[in-house]
């Protein structure tokens, strides 16, 4: 009966799709699963030492709001080398609780009631949900697997209304492992300066892209700067999902708004955490980011292997080129994405996540981890193949 | 060596089984090319021979281990290798080091008892031509080999399906 106290924006938003079959599999022995959307590294060593000397030397106060200015400096100079973006490490970078925190606060400092937000679908899950807890509308565009599920100014154009007020997007993109060619984000760019828009660029996969490919920052172009967030963290290039470490940054116009919801809700973040962050971007720039290069080359030989096992069992699949996800079509087994994995998981104990829990645009897809154990994805793989085939006969 | 080479030899060392067209997959190659390197590698004495990690604590083989420190004379023109030589020939010897520090030679020796290894080390190896000292060190445990942690299960501490 408590639901009477209930707001009905939040009772009215469905349950992350990805969760979904997690209480099901948690019941059936040998699951393999390819619905882990985070490294099967740990984070590395020095990382996790240098957290723990942090604790020990009794660093256990709260830090400034916007994080240590260390980490901030580290940040900026990070992003300046690697991604040719520029920050003011004072004004202009918020350190949140992982990209997840960054992504509620800045929409929720930037959009009013009733504005609309553009963005990909199928695109990640929370981005649709954190607009309409910030009293706007998401609009979702579709991206088509022929166009390696890219973006397209023209697409987006036909959306916009005199209500809208951002683009969201994210390349590398979870769930569909597609980038963004430096031509599109130029004509999304010239769209957004048309129609005086912003961008929210959500980069957490910037270091897992493959194949000598590039996927540039969006804030990186010409004149975008001023009407961009940048949004990244540490769980995916340092392995640091556990930890919570992300950052949005942004003219100060703009960071400076957001860091009042941070500085009311989340104080500040875990300062072990952010020891443990500034250790992975200290420790990436002496070695060369050896670490972050390893890991990628290691999902670089698992996504080939991944992408040629799935185009063999008879499934279409757009070759992916960054974070550590493959999304093939599932289509021509007549099934939908939900029918398909939960038959898949009943069947054959392997959990992948149905296209439609990221949007409208991903059913018919299923999107299947590659930063998954080489020997329990070939196991995989069989089972998968066992199904597609039973499915055929039937 | 090639920057191929260093690949498919990363490969193999993580796991010496990989099938040839998985390494073809992984590294976007053509298996025949792969097929060659290997070959090649083989050929040169880069790749010596393959084995597997064993814990051998899980069995029930009985046999003792010790590392075992040696000090030398340095022969003329011939430094080292003749007295390494005359030591790896014994069955008892797994591995042969020349070192830095206090010690010239290291070696890794076992024997299915402790006083067969005792044996080795007093009538067959203090007794060769040239060898001054030597120190044994019995292996107690065995903690991490080759890269590879023993004895601490590795378990996947990720959820089932995320994020």
């Amino acid at each position: 009966m408590s639901e009477r106290f209930v707001n009905p924006t939040i009772s009215n938003l469905p349950q992350s799709g990805i969760r979904k079959f997690f209480n099901i599999a948690q019941e059936i022995p040998n699951v393999i699963s390819l619905g882990i959307g985070e490294p099967d590294f740990v984070t590395p060593y020095p990382i996790r030492r240098h957290a723990i000397d942090s604790l020990l030397n009794g660093e256990t106060q709260y830090t400034e709001n916007a994080g240590l200015i260390r980490l901030r400096e580290e940040i900026v100079y990070y992003l300046k080398t690697r991604f040719s973006l520029e920050y003011n490490p004072k004004t202009e970078i918020v350190v949140t609780v992982g990209a997840s925190e960054a992504i509620d606060i800045v929409l929720r400092a930037t959009l009013s009631l009733g504005d609309e937000v553009i963005l990909q679908d199928p695109g990640y899950v929370s981005y649709a949900p954190c607009i309409i807890m910030a009293g706007a509308i998401p609009v979702p565009v579709k991206t088509r697997s022929e166009n390696e599920f890219q973006l397209t100014a023209a697409d987006i154009e036909e959306k916009i209304t005199d209500k809208t007020r951002a683009i969201l997007l994210s390349y590398p993109n979870n769930p569909t492992g597609s980038i963004l060619s430096l031509e599109c984000m130029q004509d999304i760019a010239n769209l957004a300066v048309k129609h005086d828009l912003f961008i929210i660029s959500d980069e957490i996969y910037n270091e897992l892209v493959y194949d000598g490919n590039t996927q540039p920052s969006f804030a990186s172009l010409n004149g975008m700067r001023d009407r961009c967030v940048t949004i990244n963290g540490f769980s995916k290039a340092f392995a640091m999902t556990g930890q919570r470490v992300g950052y949005l940054c942004a003219p100060e116009g703009i960071a400076k708004q957001a860091l009042k919801i941070h500085q009311y809700t989340v104080l500040c973040v875990c300062r072990t955490s952010q020891a443990a962050a500034i250790a992975a971007l200290k420790t990436g720039k002496e070695t060369d980011y050896k670490d972050v290069i390893m890991m990628r080359e290691s999902y670089d030989r698992r996504r080939r292997l991944m992408h040629s096992a799935l185009v063999n069992m008879g499934l279409s699949c757009v070759e992916p080129k960054g974070a550590f996800y493959a999304f093939p079509s599932i289509a021509s087994t007549g099934l939908s994405s939900d029918e398909f994995c939960e038959r898949l998981l009943k069947e054959e104990a392997v959990v992948c996540v149905p296209g439609s829990a990221f949007g409208e645009g991903g059913e018919g897809h299923i999107r299947c981890c590659y930063a998954t154990d080489i020997d329990k994805m070939k196991e995989a793989f069989l089972r998968m193949n066992r199904f597609i085939q039973r499915l055929k006969e039937e | 060596m090639n920057n191929l080479s260093h690949k498919v030899l990363d490969i193999l060392k993580a796991d010496c089984r990989t099938p040839l067209e998985d390494i073809s997959v992984m590294l976007g190659e053509d298996s025949v090319k792969i097929a060659a390197e290997i070959d090649k590698l083989q050929k040169d004495g880069v790749i010596l021979k393959y084995m597997p990690v064993i814990n051998w604590d899980k069995t029930d083989r009985q046999f003792v281990e010790a590392i075992i420190e040696v000090k030398v004379t340095p022969q003329k023109e011939e430094g080292f290798d003749t007295i390494a030589k005359n030591i790896y020939q014994y069955e008892e010897v797994r591995s042969v080091f020349l070192v830095s520090g206090m010690y010239d030679l290291l070696i890794l020796a076992e024997a299915p008892t402790l006083k067969e290894l005792a044996l080795f080390v007093s009538e067959k190896l203090s007794v060769i031509d040239f060898v001054t000292a030597t120190s044994t060190s019995f292996i107690l445990k065995r903690y991490k080999q080759d890269g590879v942690i023993f004895e601490i299960p590795t378990r996947d501490r990720r959820l089932l399906v995320s994020p």
